[in-house]
């Protein structure tokens, strides 16, 4: 497993650790049923608060990514498949709106967008 | 949460300095960053918490009792660095060690061995022979052998090198491993140990500026980069401290939404270092 801090990003070091763990079970390289490093063991590798591994961690079960099994430690969760579809989609989204927005403010239309979608999806 | 230290409206008048009823508390298991310029009141503090100076008023309570009521059992449970090399300079590492193992119930030599081990200090080298980083070592093996549960230390950093000072650190990641022990350490350089500061008490002129855990504080705080043209007496007042120049001006919000909303885009918001907040308040009250 690889997780990277970047201290000088503007992100949150908990919303780091949060995004690249998400990447990791959407991508499919941690599964249901793996092994998390526990709080304060990934606190002490990363040299970082664990108030802030564990508001990383809270915030992935809330998302429904892990559970944590008291005295256990936390594994990932099983993952319901519509709901990874949709974060899956959400990644997407979140970029094809940038998109969007940038050809809005320099007068692009829909169909222009459209097709440059087109023409790059096949070149990319 | 269960709190290992609690410090309320703790009271302490000198001739030139008070201590002006200060309160924090340290829940058990995390660690806390005690910082401050010099002068602050942090060794003050700590010492009224050892009990090496006598209050005026208020109530410190360690693991939830009195700390002078129970002070002999208090400190069997805790560990404290001192500042400064308090060992003598004389004796070897092993004589000192036989010298203060006696008057903790559970010493254990056996900690100490691993420490000094890990610490890679020989037994046989005399104080004065050990270089700064190694006195440090030295003082957390001795301040560790009797398994504390609560870690104190007055500016453990001040003159380590980097390299030392990162060591340090798995140390006091090690040490909270199981939850159920506390460092608490005073600083005026908001050095790397910051990095695992659960807590941050900021302490300025014997009042307590800030006590948070530090992501909040981070989280919150940022230092507002823009124009003059936005500074007049009413903008200025979201500001606790800013510095202007002859292009711009930088200032330190403690709500940072707040900014955005006041100033919209035209302004840059940076992350504050725990180094800025200190600088900025300190500096925001003389008006600079």
């Amino acid at each position: 497993m690889k997780i990277i801090i970047l201290n000088s990003s503007d992100e949150p070091i908990y919303r780091q650790i949060v995004r690249q763990l998400e990447e990791m079970i959407l991508k499919g390289r941690l599964v249901a049923g793996d092994a998390l490093p526990s709080i304060r063991g990934l606190a002490r590798e990363l040299h970082i608060s664990v108030i802030t591994t564990k508001r990383a961690y809270e915030e992935l079960e809330r998302e429904g990514f892990i559970e944590t099994v008291p005295g256990k430690g936390s594994f990932v969760a099983a993952q319901n498949r519509e709901l990874l579809r949709e974060k899956r989609l959400d990644i997407v989204e979140e970029r094809l709106i940038g998109a969007i927005l940038a050809a809005k403010s320099l007068d692009i239309s829909q169909d222009e967008l459209i097709n440059l979608l087109h023409q790059l999806y096949e070149e990319v | 949460m269960e709190n290992i230290l609690e410090v309320t409206r703790l009271k302490k008048s000198f001739k030139d300095f008070t201590l002006k009823d200060i309160s924090f508390a340290l829940p058990r298991g995390y660690i806390m960053g005690f910082i401050g310029p010099n002068g602050a009141g942090k060794s003050t503090t700590i010492k009224l918490i050892m009990n090496l100076l006598k209050k005026d008023g208020g109530q410190i309570k360690v693991f939830d009792k009195d700390h002078i009521k129970y002070e002999k059992e208090i400190k069997n449970r805790i560990g404290f660095v001192y500042d400064e090399n308090h060992f003598y300079e004389e004796l070897t590492t092993r004589e000192m060690k036989s010298v203060i193992a006696p008057f903790y119930e559970s010493w254990d030599d056996k900690t100490f061995d691993r420490y000094m081990k890990h610490f890679k200090l020989s037994t046989n080298k005399k104080i004065k022979e050990l270089s700064k980083g190694m006195k440090m070592k030295y003082s957390l093996a001795m301040a560790l052998s009797h398994n504390p549960e609560l870690l104190i230390m007055d500016e453990p950093t001040s003159g380590l090198d980097p390299i030392v000072r990162s060591e340090l650190l798995d140390i006091l990641g090690d040490l909270i491993q199981d939850e159920n022990k506390s460092v608490f350490f005073s600083t005026h350089i908001t050095s790397d140990l910051d990095k695992v500061a659960d807590f941050v008490t900021f302490i300025h002129d014997g009042s307590i500026i800030l006590s948070a855990t530090k992501d909040d504080i981070l989280d919150n705080y940022g230092i507002v980069k823009g124009g003059m043209d936005l500074l007049n007496d009413q903008t200025q007042k979201v500001f606790i401290g800013i510095r202007k120049n002859n292009y711009g001006f930088e200032g330190l919000v403690d709500d940072r939404k707040k900014a955005r909303n006041l100033f919209r885009d035209n302004i840059v918001i940076d992350k504050p270092s725990l180094e800025d907040i200190m600088v900025y308040t300190v500096r925001g009250d003389q008006h600079v």
